[in-house]
């Protein structure tokens, strides 16, 4: 039982990674002509919701914050042992409003991220379709937020359901990019290989099962 | 003493050479019993000490230090100033001999007849001849034991030391590591701080000697046999670092740079540290660091994603204003606190017109920090951002920009610690905050609403703010809302709020709201509502139902009382004539209205009076009249078992809890009125002459019989002090009713009743008996397989067994054996196994403490500890068909015991429980899941064993037909994902497949709990996850 002797291993711990792999999720070519500046902050800033760090500037230190909607109302069918509930809309949405955004400590629903009218179920169908819109055009960190809602998504619906995750029209500089990327079977199954970034995943969806 | 003598010799030979330790406590016990002197020993070790062979010069000082450490008491002031001339010297010695050099020099430093001087000379030679980091963990120990003792006897010699003690400290200090020491450490380093040695030249150094171990980091390790924990350390390090504003120079530099940190607890712990030392420095030490620390603490604030962080970042502000405010000014110094709170203003009043985005939260925690801190902060920060919030109010129209702005308000309006002298910081906006509360109230939206109502109440507490006439506005809003609105969450504000108004300004509520809500609850339009649609029908019961509660709510101070129970009371009147359409919900409604205005009305003789002479007297008045009318054609709802059961409560809460006095005389009328008929005391009293509720009659009797209950009110929850009439008679009679009525609720309640009176009986011949008798006629009844009443019997039996259970009687050992011989009855065996949940539940009506009845701590443990074994055995001798009623009755009693016992008798039962989980019947499934969950939460070893055997048997009922069973056992996986990591990781992957198909059941409730629990598995070791 010995103590550090003198702790100045507490300066800024940086976690180093494949940044290669890692930056196909995290960073979106940004078409902007301030685009190094840009990477490296998006490295701080992805730092700093795992780790917290001290100094780092956030992309949006201050985004507009939205309601919670309450929890849903429980009806006397619900109780009913014979009554079959099917999938809705609302009970998709009740899954994924509670994903911690990765930069704020706020939720999905709070920073508008996901809406209950973006959301599509058919239980018939088996079809699920869920759209989200990130918060700036240029968010760094849509992909990833797009990974995490597909990822509760895969873990919380039965198997025969077809998911699809992708950005709200129209709201984000690289739509396309992160639509495929977050279409493509296999480059998922890759990304959650990959133990950073199921790490940074896990940490959106762990906060939400501390909060609800 | 020559035989002491060559007994020493022996002694010393056989210690030094023989190198036998234990002869060391044999010289010590020699020399306590005066066979020889510390000077013969010395003499004796004599060749020793001067021996050129180290490791035997080394025996012999072990040998002189360990007598030493047991006699130093015995020692003479010469005797210990030779022995100190003798160690001193030895420290120069080798290094083999220093241990035990100390472990002496410890001793001696306890005698209480230190020579003068000695204390400096022994501190001298050891900061010059030991170089304390090199020695071992027990020798440091041993020198800080050393300082230590010298410090708290020789205080003064030490301090004539001058800096040069600092420094030598300083210097043995430097490089410590182990924590056990570095308590040690910190504790001296308190002392030279508080103690008022003279640091001289060598404060930073004692600064650095101590604060390169902040922020500490230490985990303990596993099984720590020290018990030191990290809490500990901080504390003591901190008490150090505070200690001296000498320090500030230092420390506050260090403490923004560690704010810096990414480890969040090391910033927790300098926030920490920060409030601690602004409590004890002065302005001018802050002065300097004050826009770096406001700079580090706004970010904090700003940017944490941790509440813990959030309230330490916000606790060190409100300390850094405290420690300003507190600083007296110079004509010519400029006014820090001015100075300081521009600065916070500066970077947050912008964020509070911006109230849609994220910022203007940390901020108004900033600036509502800062106005706790002292009264003047609380004025500078009100008149800088009161104006700006009121006009954003006023200006903003989208309801959530308003609701954010008024919920900022309100967090300023929270009555702060600002003494009653003091004028309000606030009242200069009085007037625009009521008209924005006011105008808020008017809103069409539910959360300004409700926020509004939260400032008003605020408002309320400090009298200053609410005129006379902002009280009546107040009051009349409070009552337009409780007539119109319909959101649940806004009626519970309204009703929350008019409480708390009501206590202050009863009159108001008087004059105004209670005429009101009596006017509406007696409506026309609610009178004729029988042509009315269902939909409007419904809205009016709903208007009502606030009404009711609206009343009960108000009813705290005895003038409303007075005014609020008569409108109750007519409520019950009417509906008992019939001349009102009240429902039976309402009725219903009213009664527990009226027990809460008995819990909550101020304990006067007024309200006493109302209760004990106008409301129990009309309650058993109409009751009586209910039960007289008989089944006419309109029977009255007072006949009715729930609203019966509705006004017990009423009885008791009153008779328990408002002027014991008047409940005497209450419970004497009730039993005249029971046992004898007499009705004197009812009002409207025009009943025939002859009645006896209690004696079985022809007919309808059922209806008389069943107001036992009420009586059960009135007398079993009396305070223990007060005594029942003709308790003999009446027990006779309860006892007959109950072994004879053929009507349930009335041989149970009084089943009931007689329980809560035997409860209260005085121990003595008089009860034994009178259980044994009772008992008797039980087993009588129970043993006749062809008894009509086995059934009235076994309630009997079951409510006794609990009163005297309770109370700890020896007779209660008697009535629950006979309990669990029932357990097999075929017949009975059912209601048996679930009576043991009401044996050991606490009973709403009576046997609890609210009705003051004799209830020991523990009796449920105590209970299982007697009885645990009975129901093994029973369940193993029992037939197949009847197993399931042992495991019933075991999972009751499991169910309620304290977390802590379950924990411990968990090993023992839990082959039981979990044959349980395999069980058929559903109750049982479902009652050990509902008691294996909460054990779950924090698994003891003897689980982790079983681990196979529940994760199959739960998984298996993830699948029952029954939707709480399913629901049940998925909590129970859910919980069994805290497991530790390693243990539960085999069964990862079994779990998560299994979890797949609850995932998509008929029923969301199940969807919605398999979702959580397959998400935790999910996080089972993986990155980011547990």
């Amino acid at each position: 039982m010995e103590i550090q002797h003198d702790t100045k291993s507490l300066g800024c711990a940086c976690v180093h990674f494949d940044v290669y792999s890692f930056r196909k999720w995290i960073v979106q070519p940004v078409v902007q002509s301030k685009k190094t500046i840009e990477q490296t902050n998006i490295r701080i800033s992805l730092i700093s919701t795992s780790q917290m760090s001290g100094g780092a500037r956030l992309e949006n230190a201050n985004p507009l914050i939205f309601q919670r909607t309450g929890e849903r109302l429980q009806t006397a069918n619900d109780e009913d042992e014979d009554v079959a509930d099917p999938i809705d809309d609302r009970e998709i949405f009740d899954l994924i409003r509670s994903i911690n955004d990765p930069e704020h400590p706020l939720s999905l629903e709070e920073l508008n991220v996901v809406e209950q009218v973006r959301v599509r179920v058919d239980d018939q169908e088996n079809t699920v379709g869920v759209e989200f819109t990130p918060t700036i055009p240029h968010c760094s960190m849509a992909t990833l937020i797009g990974l995490s809602i597909k990822v509760k998504l895969l873990r919380s619906l039965p198997e025969r359901f077809k998911i699809d995750v992708h950005i709200t029209p129209g709201t984000h500089a690289s739509e396309d990019a992160v639509n495929k990327q977050l279409a493509d079977k296999e480059r998922v199954a890759a990304a959650l290989e990959n133990s950073q970034l199921l790490e940074v995943v896990n940490q959106c969806l762990i906060s939400n099962a501390r909060t609800g | 003493m020559a035989a002491g003598s060559a007994l020493l010799v022996g002694l010393v030979e056989e210690f030094v050479s023989g190198q036998q330790d234990s002869k060391a406590a044999d010289t010590a016990t020699g020399l306590k019993a005066g066979q020889f002197t510390i000077l013969q020993l010395v003499e004796a070790l004599g060749l020793h000490l001067a021996s050129s062979q180290p490791q035997t010069r080394a025996r012999g000082v072990q040998l002189l230090s360990n007598v030493l450490q047991q006699c130093h008491g015995d020692l003479t002031e010469r005797e210990v100033d030779v022995l100190l001339a003798f160690y001193e010297n030895r420290l120069k010695d080798h290094y083999v001999i220093t241990p035990h050099v100390l472990k002496g020099m410890n001793a001696l430093t306890k005698c209480s007849v230190l020579p003068p001087g000695s204390a400096v000379s022994i501190l001298k030679s050891l900061f010059q001849d030991v170089h304390v980091q090199s020695l071992m963990l027990v020798e440091r120990s041993c020198v800080y034991n050393i300082l230590t003792q010298l410090m708290e006897s020789r205080e003064s010699e030490l301090k004539g030391l001058g800096a040069d003690f600092v420094f030598g400290f300083v210097q043995s200090v430097d490089g410590e590591r182990d924590p056990r020491n570095l308590l040690l450490a910190f504790q001296i380093a308190r002392k030279i701080i508080h103690g008022g040695y003279d640091l001289g030249k060598f404060t930073e150094e004692l600064f650095e000697v101590t604060s390169c171990y902040f922020p500490i980091d230490f985990s303990p390790p596993p099984n720590d046999p020290h018990g030191i924990t990290q809490e500990e350390l901080i504390l003591a390090l901190r008490a150090v670092l505070t200690g001296t504003p000498r320090f500030a120079e230092f420390l506050l530099p260090l403490i923004i740079e560690k704010l810096d940190s990414d480890v969040q607890s090391a910033k927790v712990d300098s926030l920490q540290t920060l409030t601690a030392c602004a409590s004890v420095y002065e302005h001018k030490e802050l002065a300097e660091f004050l826009p770096g620390l406001w700079a580090s603490l706004r970010r904090e604030v700003f940017q944490t994603a941790s509440e813990r962080v959030e309230s330490a970042g916000l606790a060190a502000l409100g300390a850094l204003t405290a420690c300003i405010s507190r600083s007296v000014l110079n004509s010519d110094s400029e006014d820090y606190l001015n100075v300081f709170l521009d600065l916070v203003l500066k970077d947050c009043q912008h964020h509070l017109c911006e109230p849609d985005l994220k910022l203007v939260w940390p901020s108004a925690k900033l600036l509502q920090a800062t106005s706790t801190a002292s009264y003047r902060a609380s004025h500078r920060v009100a008149a800088a951002i009161m104006p700006s919030l009121i006009e954003q109010y006023n200006s903003r129209t989208q309801c959530a920009q308003r609701r954010t702005l008024l919920e900022v308000l309100q967090g300023f309006v929270q009555p702060g610690k600002s003494s009653e002298e003091d004028e309000s910081v606030l009242l200069d906006f009085r007037q625009s905050l009521c008209s924005i509360v006011f105008s808020a109230l008017s809103e069409n939206s539910a959360g300004l609403q409700i926020t509004s109502l939260r400032v008003l109440t605020a408002l309320s507490q400090q009298t200053v703010l609410l005129l006379e006439s902002d009280v009546e506005l107040a009051v009349d809003h409070l009552t337009r809302l409780i007539l119109e609105e319909e959101d649940a969450k806004v009626s519970l504000a309204v009703v929350e709020c008019a409480g708390a108004l009501a206590g202050l300004h009863p009159l108001a509520f008087i004059s105004k709201m209670v005429p009101r809500l009596k006017g509406e609850i007696f409506s026309e339009s609610m009178a004729q509502g029988d042509s009315a649609t269902p939909s409007q029908k419904h809205s009016q019961q709903a208007v009502r139902q606030r009404c009711l509660t609206a009343l009960a709510a108000v009813s705290s101070q005895p003038s409303v009382v007075q005014e609020s129970t008569p409108v109750l009371l007519q409520v019950l009147t009417t509906s008992h004539t019939g001349t009102g359409s009240f429902s039976l919900e309402e009725v219903i409604s009213v009664c527990h209205n009226l027990q809460r205005i008995a819990e909550h009305a101020q304990d006067t003789e007024e309200t006493g009076r109302i209760f004990h002479d106008i409301i129990i007297p009309r309650l058993l008045g109409l009751a009586l009249q209910a039960a007289m009318r008989g089944s006419s054609d309109h029977p009255s709802p007072l006949v009715e078992e729930s609203v019966l059961s509705a006004m017990v409560p009423v009885i008791s809460t009153t008779c328990a809890r408002l002027q014991s006095q008047l409940a005497g005389q209450t419970a004497s009328r009730a039993v005249s009125l029971f046992l004898d008929g007499d009705m004197s005391f009812l009002p409207e009293n025009a009943f025939p002459s002859q009645i006896q509720i209690l004696k079985k009659q022809a007919g309808d009797s059922w209806r008389q019989s069943q107001m036992v209950c009420l009586l059960m009110g009135c007398v079993c929850s009396l305070p223990r002090s007060v005594e029942v009439p003709q308790m003999d008679r009446l027990l006779l009679e309860l006892e007959e009713l109950s072994c004879t009525c053929d009507h349930p609720f009335s041989y149970t309640s009084a089943a009931k009743c007689y329980a809560g009176l035997v409860n209260k009986r005085p121990a003595g011949e008089a009860l034994d008996s009178l259980i044994d008798g009772t008992l008797k006629r039980i087993s009588t009844e129970l043993d006749c397989a062809s008894s009509s009443v086995r059934t009235q019997a076994f309630t009997l039996l079951l409510w006794v067994a609990k009163a005297l259970l309770l109370r700890y009687h020896p007779l209660s050992t008697a009535l629950t054996d006979k309990l669990f011989s029932l357990l097999s009855d075929s017949e009975l065996g059912s209601l048996a196994a679930d009576g043991f949940s009401l044996l050991m539940s606490d009973s709403p009506d009576v046997l609890n403490r609210g009705c003051n009845a004799d209830v020991r701590i523990m009796y449920r443990q105590r209970f299982f500890t007697e009885n645990s074994a009975k129901l093994v055995q029973g369940f193993n001798s029992a037939a197949q068909e009847k197993k399931s009623g042992y495991l019933k009755a075991l999972s009751h009693i499991v169910n309620y015991l304290p977390r802590q016992v379950q924990l411990t008798e968990l090993p023992a039962l839990l082959p039981l429980l979990l044959e349980a989980l395999s069980c058929p019947d559903q109750a049982v499934q479902l009652s050990t899941l509902s008691c294996l969950q909460p054990v779950l939460m924090d698994p003891p070893s003897a689980l982790i064993t079983q681990l196979e055997a529940l994760v199959g048997r739960t998984l298996t009922l993830t699948t029952s037909p029954a939707m709480k069973v399913r629901i049940a056992s998925l909590r129970c996986i859910h919980a069994l994902s805290r497991f530790p990591e390693h243990e539960i990781m085999p069964f990862r992957a079994r779990v998560l497949r299994a979890l797949a198909v609850p995932l998509d059941d008929l029923k969301r409730m199940v969807r919605s709990e398999a979702v959580v629990a397959r998400n935790e598995w999910f996080l089972l070791g993986s990155p980011g996850g547990r």
